[in-house]
């Protein structure tokens, strides 16, 4: 067995299955909440790659240091993101949330329609240069060619921040009152917990993660498009089933767990059958475990 | 008032009976001119009025004015059959078309039996000529594998590859291009195909393909495929310090690709249309094309002005319209067009029309001579 080549592999499976995991954390937590399929959640990604890409171009024009746009970037698109997501939530699902489970399901579809369509309209069909935001750091040179610069950063980054999304579910109160509207809504709102902000605060936070991810993915690849968000999306979607849906770890693994076997599957078999092998992986789960890695069986009650 | 509409009568008429008569050298124009492909064969159309009004305005071929025989067939095989009963029946001499390769493919047959010369300005499938089934057919646009052959030559015999690694988009496109650069690798033996893999167009990214190019030794990348991917695809092989020679297809010609990848496009060669826009001809064809139709000229317009300037040039040297002698005169006569000075080769293909290797130098694409 060559284990460079395996390493290799792993590494880059790895840069992927932490974007997946940060974009499957949105799907997830909104699911945990309000048992939503955001549909519009890859478009959110997307929103934040465009933004970060605006505030890059009119900060290099400015003069800054390429570490300092970074930031500032990857700041405002979280920030712009985070309320797309709370206004999406407020106009597309908030007036349905009593309907049944089908309308905000249609309601999220339109949503992502839409936002393919404003950024059309709003900006380019075309494919869009991004500036590459990470530069390339001398310590990281002698493994430029397995793991380089910006995979570090990426997987970095969304260490840091799937790290302070655990602390903040598991330690402070907001955090205690999104896992109690998770186990049982109605018996949260009677114990006072307003479950509105609640769900406002997941929808902030799932789309400040899928921003993040976004700028970071597009500095990565170099380019933006409208429809970046769509496959993206799919796969998170995918990687946050894998991982057992509502359970905020298990996105997080499913989120690896794909990346890493789209990696290998690609490594030792063809990238042709990618999407056929990542797929038919729900596929065998949905057959043999439906709750995911992480997911609990739940009891219907008929 | 009654003059007034007598005479409207009249002018009709006589509009109608105008190009009517034996004297006239029929061609059809056959292709799509309606659907979701109009704008393939519409600018044909356009290019066989301009030259035929042109000939006809310095009094035709030989004094006998030329008549077009406009009919559409939407790129759709079962109404280019239709269509090519229908021209023959009409009395066509000459066919410039079909546009589509599927719909040329359909119609072949009935013109080989019929024999009767016809000349497309757009079907680039290969078996076309290749296959030698239809000697009655000619085309002034390269095929398909033309492109492919002059990337494979370039690496050959100036690059001096060893292994290729050959990625395509998994597109009709893409996936032709790579498996005619395979094919031809194979033909010359000099060196060896190590990878031949499918990307996922929108994939996240393409760090695995990238590690599997570099585990496979190759020198020379030909990727088959159009430029969102292309771009992707180098600027990760250049993050990933992967040292080989890129070369790629039309769909990567684009200016598009030197934006989006930057400095990472530097030094990647792709095929693209020869430049022709500086010849004499093809700029009065393109100005007679703005005079007349007000707009510039469409898709396969400069082909197809070329098809047809060359069938009349071997109508007028034939000095008949028997179709072989036809087909000797466009296969031994050198005639002016806009795409340059052309004849056709024994299989029907335009020699010296096609592609020019072209290399990103400084930002920009440079035609390699």
């Amino acid at each position: 067995m060559d284990w460079q080549y395996f390493f290799e592999l792993l590494l880059g499976g790895l840069t992927r299955g932490s974007i997946y995991a940060l974009i499957a954390i949105g799907y997830t937590m909104v699911y945990g909440v309000i048992e939503l399929i955001n549909f519009a959640h890859g478009e959110v990604y997307m929103l934040g790659a465009f933004t970060g890409l605006i505030i890059a171009s009119v900060l290099a024009t400015l003069g800054f240091p390429i570490p300092m746009i970074l930031i500032l970037a990857a700041i405002v698109a979280i920030v712009y993101s985070a309320c797309y997501g709370l206004t999406m939530e407020k106009v597309a699902y908030k007036p349905l949330r009593s309907a049944g489970r089908l309308s905000p399901l249609i309601s999220a579809i339109g949503m992502s329609l839409f936002l393919q369509n404003y950024i059309i309209l709003a900006q380019t069909s075309d494919f869009l240069a991004f500036p590459r935001l990470i530069p390339d750091f001398e310590f990281m040179e002698p493994i430029a060619h397995v793991f380089g610069s910006s995979d570090f950063v990426i997987v970095v980054a969304s260490g840091i921040s799937m790290a302070f999304l655990t602390l903040f579910i598991k330690f402070t109160k907001m955090g205690k009152a999104m896992r109690a509207t998770a186990q049982n809504r109605k018996m949260a709102m009677l114990l006072g917990i307003d479950a509105d902000k609640v769900i406002s605060i997941t929808f902030i936070i799932g789309s400040s993660l899928a921003a993040l991810g976004g700028v970071l993915i597009a500095s990565h690849v170099g380019m933006v498009n409208f429809f970046i968000g769509f496959m993206a999306g799919i796969k998170a979607f995918t990687a946050a089933v894998l991982g057992g849906i509502g359970s905020i770890p298990g996105a997080m693994l499913g989120g690896l767990f794909l990346g890493l076997s789209e990696s290998f599957a690609t490594g030792y078999i063809a990238s042709d059958y990618e999407d056929v092998f990542a797929f038919s992986l729900l596929v065998v789960f949905l057959i043999f475990r439906p709750s995911g890695i992480m997911g609990k069986a739940k009891v219907e009650k008929v | 008032m009654k003059g007034l509409s007598g005479l409207l009568v009249a002018v009709c008429l006589a509009l109608v009976a105008g190009p009517v008569g034996a004297d006239t050298i029929k061609i059809g124009v056959a292709g799509a001119h309606s659907g979701d492909l109009a704008s393939y064969g519409l600018p044909t159309v356009n290019a066989a009025k301009l030259v035929a009004d042109a000939i006809n305005a310095e009094g035709g071929i030989r004094g006998q004015h030329i008549e077009l025989l406009i009919q559409d067939e939407e790129c759709k095989p079962e109404k280019a059959t239709n269509v090519a009963t229908k021209l023959i029946s009409d009395g066509a001499v000459a066919i410039l078309g079909h546009i589509c390769s599927g719909a040329t493919k359909a119609s072949l047959p009935i013109y080989t039996e019929a024999n009767l010369v016809s000349i497309s300005p757009s079907a680039t499938s290969p078996e076309l000529t290749q296959s030698g089934q239809y000697p009655t057919f000619f085309r002034t646009i390269a095929s398909d594998d033309a492109q492919a052959k002059l990337g494979v030559d370039l690496a050959l015999d100036t690059l001096g590859s060893k292994k290729f690694a050959l990625l395509h988009d998994k597109g009709d496109y893409g996936r032709g291009y790579a498996e005619y650069a395979r094919t031809f690798i194979e033909e010359r033996g000099e060196a060896e195909v190590v990878l031949f893999e499918g990307l996922t167009p929108g994939a996240v990214d393409y760090s695995a393909v990238v590690q599997k190019v570099r585990q496979s030794g190759a020198d020379t990348i030909m990727f088959g495929g159009y430029h969102p991917e292309a771009s992707k695809l180098i600027s990760q092989l250049k993050k990933k310090r992967v040292q080989a020679h890129f070369i790629s297809d039309d769909g990567v010609k684009d200016d598009t690709f030197i934006k989006v990848a930057g400095p990472d496009a530097e030094g990647v060669y792709a095929t693209g249309p020869q430049d022709v826009s500086d010849l004499e001809l093809n700029k009065a064809a393109r100005e007679a094309h703005v005079a007349k139709f007000g707009s510039e000229p469409g898709s396969f317009f400069e082909p197809a002005y070329a098809a047809m300037l060359a069938l009349v040039n071997a109508i007028d040297k034939a000095g008949s319209t028997d179709a072989e002698k036809i087909m000797e005169a466009l296969r031994t006569e050198f005639v002016d067009t806009n795409i340059g000075t052309i004849r056709f080769d024994a299989k029907g293909d335009a020699e010296g029309v096609g592609f020019s290797m072209y290399q990103v130098q400084d930002g920009k694409y440079v035609e390699l001579k």
